[in-house]
């Protein structure tokens, strides 16, 4: 069995009203020098099989078809 | 013309759909369920309702996207056919790639439900020809996600053909949407989506009719 670990975060520019308020929260606090905070979704992913290279590719399709909207969000994929 | 309401678990505005497109066009729209892979060929209109279909899950709209229904969806408004997305239904035609953009949490992150002022930016489409351009209409919303968001050359894309149809007015803009978005049409001018809900004005009862003309212009019927 292969794991994967799926991070898919608000691409750069698009604007993050909920990581906006949780950074205020942080400041109240008291957590002083808090700069941006963007909130993202992490994915654990369990495949059958044993061909990393296909699992990769297999995780990416994934990605790119349902657990990210590829016009305002970017995902990164690592194996466990 | 003939109707028909894609039904998907978790929509609740489906009943006001079928009751505005019932008074408007005489006839109750046809319903079809989320597992049908096809969309009969007499069908002139399908309207997604909205709601919380898959309960927001993941993204608003984005399981309900990957339904066998809206891939037939996909393939009947590529030959053509009006589709109207209003709300959830909005989210889900962004999310299938029916229409440009996304839909984002509201800016105050708040869940908002009142009555907005829409500016009707093009009347030349389908579905806005009973309309004038520049006129300010009234129209109820209740969504938490519909802060409107696209690249930059996205938006000039579509600001420049046309294709943002509806704009919040009067600064009532419930949600931070970019330049004030309130619907878009696609490129072909066949589908629309709305966040706000003009099947929830369209007679007395209502507390007014705005809604109306836009349902009688895609039906071809007298408002």
């Amino acid at each position: 069995m292969i794991k994967a670990r799926v991070t898919v975060t608000l691409k750069n520019g698009v604007l993050d009203p909920q990581g906006k308020a949780i950074g205020h929260a942080l400041s109240g606090l008291g957590f002083d020098g808090v700069g941006s905070v963007r909130q993202g979704k992490v994915f654990d992913i369990e495949l059958d099989g044993t061909d990393r290279a296909a699992a990769e590719a297999d995780i990416k399709a994934m990605c790119d078809k349902l657990l990210a909207n590829t016009v305002i969000e970017d995902y990164t994929v690592t194996l466990i | 013309m003939k109707t028909a309401v894609v039904l998907l678990p978790g929509l609740n505005r489906d009943r006001d759909m079928i009751a505005a497109l019932t008074k408007i066009s005489g006839t109750p729209p046809v319903t079809i369920w989320q597992t049908e892979t096809e969309i009969a060929d007499d069908i002139d209109l399908v309207v997604v309702p909205g709601g919380f279909s898959y309960g927001d899950y993941l993204r608003c709209g984005a399981i309900a996207a990957r339904m066998p229904v809206l891939r037939a969806l996909k393939e009947k408004a590529e030959r053509g056919t009006r589709v109207i997305g209003v709300c959830n239904g909005f989210q889900i035609l962004v999310e299938a790639g029916l229409l440009p953009g996304a839909l984002m949490r509201n800016a105050s992150l708040k869940f908002v439900c009142r009555e907005v002022k829409l500016e009707v930016t093009n009347a030349s489409t389908s579905f806005t020809s009973g309309y004038t351009k520049g006129q300010i209409i009234r129209c109820p919303v209740a969504h938490h996600d519909g802060n409107y968001v696209a690249d930059e050359a996205t938006l000039k894309s579509i600001e420049d053909k046309g294709q943002v149809v509806f704009r919040y007015a009067e600064c009532t803009n419930p949600n931070g949407s970019m330049n004030d978005i309130a619907g878009i049409v696609n490129e072909a001018g066949n589908v629309l989506g709305m966040m706000p809900h003009p099947e929830n004005l369209i007679e007395a009862a209502h507390g007014g009719d705005d809604g109306r003309a836009l349902f009688a212009a895609a039906l071809e019927v007298a408002a």
